[in-house]
């Protein structure tokens, strides 16, 4: 508001040779602090929204973390006590593990098979109903599709023991077996999401221009080698951010194993999201179940930090 | 939700409740706080029939308090309570658990029922025996007026039991042990049938095909095992805690209660009960209804489950006596709590006083689905399930014969819970030795320590 006084366009005060040059840049400032008004209102409500549902319960979050506090009463400042118990949480430790392996089944199948269908969609299907319906499973709730897969995989009465056993094979404790809660919970997950990280991923080859693989094609360059010479690199940005939001989101599973497992057989699903619920609202131990939530704050960050910097998602090849 | 005059009604009936608090007059004053709409929770849908007469009938004697039922299913019953504690829109009166109340009293969400029972002559000596004591905390305050109780037994398939050769005197009366399991588990073995028409008993009976388990598995009980394991270690002379109520130190590295876990546990290896993996998501009633068990073990509150599966003749046993000849049952008892921040305190009092008493628990005990905490409602109870057809006599039996015990009221029973499950999943699962439980127990008595 006060640099309209301050700042008088340049074009029309400043003559001569300079007025070109000068021209572009303050021209943009001065729309930019005119609109202000206008931004801050479109913004308003989003920013409303970030800081009463996001940065204050963090904020208290954080706070929270170094106290203890059962929701009814009032939170008693105990310093460092919780990070330090959490250090010596065998279930901490075991929660840690059981989230990584999850992440790391999760994420390879998923990424291998959306980039597979994406390939698909970019070359074969470009019926609208086909892409449609790989988007599916997505548009369930995770709830749903959890309870669904846990009827059908059922010991006793599921359809999936039902096939195998016709099969001639033995059943399998899909959610009850100490080795096989986690990779099912993986792959329950694999099968909701894969549509929706394809699609993402078919966004991303759509970017690649034409000319790039005509070229290729002229040099006689065959569909494998173009794949992993042209697409793959050109590729790298979008997989980047796709690859940060999906661990991020594996990383904090929680739903399927809530209305599955609830974090047995023993501790085989006890994951970490599920391990801070258990402690914050099943025990009433909001102060170590907000530590807790600190740290898987902290490992993210750390996840999304390495991926950028490493695999250089904010550059492209295209330039 | 709330509207501007519900709004007011709180504020006058706060206001009428700080100049009441502020003469010091007693329970039994009128003004807002005994009037109005009350707010009432509980988690078995079973139940809401018998408990809506119960508040008709409230209504109609008292006409300016109206009584509003939500039922919640006991997944969501205890996080939606405290979340109400907190937020302050707890319900006025609410089903109380055993497990639950010591958290409520500890954070103050109860109200003390003592100037109540005293102004109105509540008789405590009209429950049975024991039930009322449960609700008094370690203050020496009564935080609940007792509403049921319950006591476990064994639902046995007649038709499976008949075929095996088992009469229902001898299903009555079966014995056992922890070394080789008595006669209970000849009982389960030879009712154990694989594919091939093999009985558990017989040789060449295969396990790893079975198609009806002498007994069923619902869970491993966590710490409580209050339908799958307590009617065993009780006849051993073992009990949870070192005192009870308010025990201080739990007693799961115990010789005696680890033996009969890992005879229990045993079963399943030997293909008498089925594998806990294959129990995940599993309803252990449900299976017993599609005649995968021959032997359930369970408590009175599922008696309605058990004998409303069609094609199956349900047999009620009571549970085997141990190696003194004496047999052993939980005693649990729920009850209605007022919450501390309850705007309509009086009215609240007159609704649980109206609970507790002969007039709304001889309507439960019409509808045959609980046996009632009033002694005579009790009888009233157990004489509506025989004119449904239900010999319930194996329940009623232990209170009979005063082969009760008490349920383990303690602290911390969330975080006990949140150790023990893991714990026993292990041992039940033959993933881990009965020994191991003594790790267990060291965790758990570490959260009295301090």
């Amino acid at each position: 508001m006060t640099t309209l006084t301050k700042q008088p366009d340049p074009g029309l005060s400043a003559g001569g040779p300079q007025k070109l040059r000068k021209r572009g840049k303050p021209a943009a400032d001065f729309r930019g602090t005119g609109d202000l008004k206008t931004a801050l209102f479109f913004i308003a409500p989003a920013m409303l929204g970030f800081v009463l549902f996001y940065l204050v319960p963090t904020i208290r979050g954080i706070y929270l973390s170094f106290t203890e506090y059962s929701i009814l009463g009032d939170p008693e400042w105990i310093g460092t006590r919780n990070y330090e118990r959490i250090a010596k949480d065998p279930l901490f430790w075991n929660a840690l593990g059981v989230t990584s392996q999850y992440v790391i089944i999760n994420i390879a199948l998923q990424t291998i098979l959306a980039l597979g269908i994406a390939l698909l969609m970019h070359r074969v299907a470009k019926s609208t109903f086909v892409r449609g319906a790989l988007l599916m499973p997505y548009l369930m709730a995770n709830v749903i599709a959890a309870l669904l897969w846990f009827w059908m995989l059922d010991y006793q009465i599921g359809i999936v023991n039902q096939l195998i056993e016709w099969l001639g094979m033995p059943r399998v404790a899909f959610f009850g077996s100490e080795q096989w809660a986690i990779p099912t919970q993986a792959l329950i997950n694999t099968w909701r999401h894969m549509g929706y990280t394809a699609l993402l991923i078919f966004a991303g080859l759509q970017a690649i221009p034409n000319n790039v693989y005509e070229a290729a094609s002229i040099d006689g360059s065959k569909a494998v080698s173009t794949f992993w010479r042209i697409t793959l690199p050109l590729l790298r940005p979008v997989l980047v951010l796709v690859l940060v939001v999906t661990v991020i989101g594996s990383f904090q599973v929680f739903d399927t194993v809530a209305v599955t497992t609830a974090g047995g057989p023993v501790n085989a699903t006890r994951v970490l999201q599920f391990y801070i619920y258990q402690r914050a609202f099943n025990e009433q131990d909001f102060g170590y179940g907000s530590a807790l939530a600190v740290i898987l704050f902290l490992i993210l960050a750390l996840v999304a930090f390495i991926q950028m910097k490493f695999l250089r998602g904010n550059q492209s090849d295209l330039d | 939700m709330i509207n501007k005059k519900a709004i007011g009604a709180v504020a006058v009936a706060a206001a009428a409740a700080l100049a009441l608090s502020a003469c010091g007059s007693g329970s039994s004053g009128g003004g807002e706080s005994a009037k109005g709409e009350i707010s009432y929770w509980l988690w078995d849908a079973n139940q809401l029939p018998a408990y809506q007469q119960c508040a008709t009938d409230f209504h109609k004697a008292n006409p300016d308090i109206t009584v509003k039922i939500t039922q919640t299913g006991w997944d969501d019953y205890w996080g939606k309570i405290t979340n109400g504690m907190a937020s302050g829109t707890a319900p006025d009166v609410f089903t109380d658990h055993l497990a639950k109340y010591p958290d409520f009293i500890k954070t103050k969400q109860l109200l003390a029922l003592d100037d109540a029972v005293a102004n109105d002559k509540v008789d405590l000596s009209q429950y049975n025996d024991g039930l009322a004591d449960l609700w008094v905390g370690q203050d020496g305050k009564r935080y609940g007026l007792p509403k049921d109780w319950d006591t476990i037994a064994l639902f046995y398939n007649k038709k499976m039991a008949a075929d095996a050769g088992l009469t229902p005197e001898q299903m009555g009366s079966l014995s056992w042990n922890a070394q080789d399991g008595g006669s209970y588990e000849k009982a389960i073995a030879h009712l154990t049938v694989d594919k091939s028409g093999k009985r558990g008993d017989e040789p060449g009976f295969d396990k790893n095909n079975v198609a009806v388990y002498g007994l069923g598995l619902e869970s491993s009980g966590a710490g409580m095992g209050q339908t799958q394991w307590s009617f065993l270690t009780a006849t051993t002379g073992w009990t949870h805690t070192d005192k009870n109520p308010w025990g201080t130190h739990f007693n799961y590295d115990d010789k005696k209660f680890q033996d009969t876990i890992a005879w229990w546990a045993s079963l399943a290896e030997k293909g008498y009960m089925p594998k806990l993996e294959t129990t995940v998501g599993a309803n252990a009633a449900d299976n017993f209804g599609a005649g995968k068990a021959a032997i359930n073990t369970s408590g009175s509150w599922m008696i309605g489950q058990y004998s409303g599966y069609k094609g199956i003749e349900l047999g009620i046993a009571p549970t085997p006596s141990g190696a003194d000849g004496k047999r052993a049952s939980m005693f649990n008892g729920l009850a209605d709590s007022i919450w501390a921040g309850t705007k309509k305190k009086d009215a609240s009092i007159k609704w649980v006083e109206y609970l507790g008493s002969a007039a709304c628990q001889d309507v439960v005990a019409s509808k045959a689905v609980v046996f009632p905490a009033v002694k005579v409602s009790s009888d009233k109870a157990a004489a509506a399930f025989k004119a449904k057809g239900v010999d319930v006599s194996a329940f009623t039996q232990h209170v009979k014969d005063k082969t009760t015990f008490l349920f383990p009221i303690t602290d911390n029973a969330a975080k006990i819970e949140g150790i023990m499950k893991p714990a026993m999943d292990g041992v039940v699962a033959g993933k881990s030795p009965a020994s191991s439980l003594s790790a267990a127990n060291g965790q758990v008595n570490a959260l009295f320590a301090k």
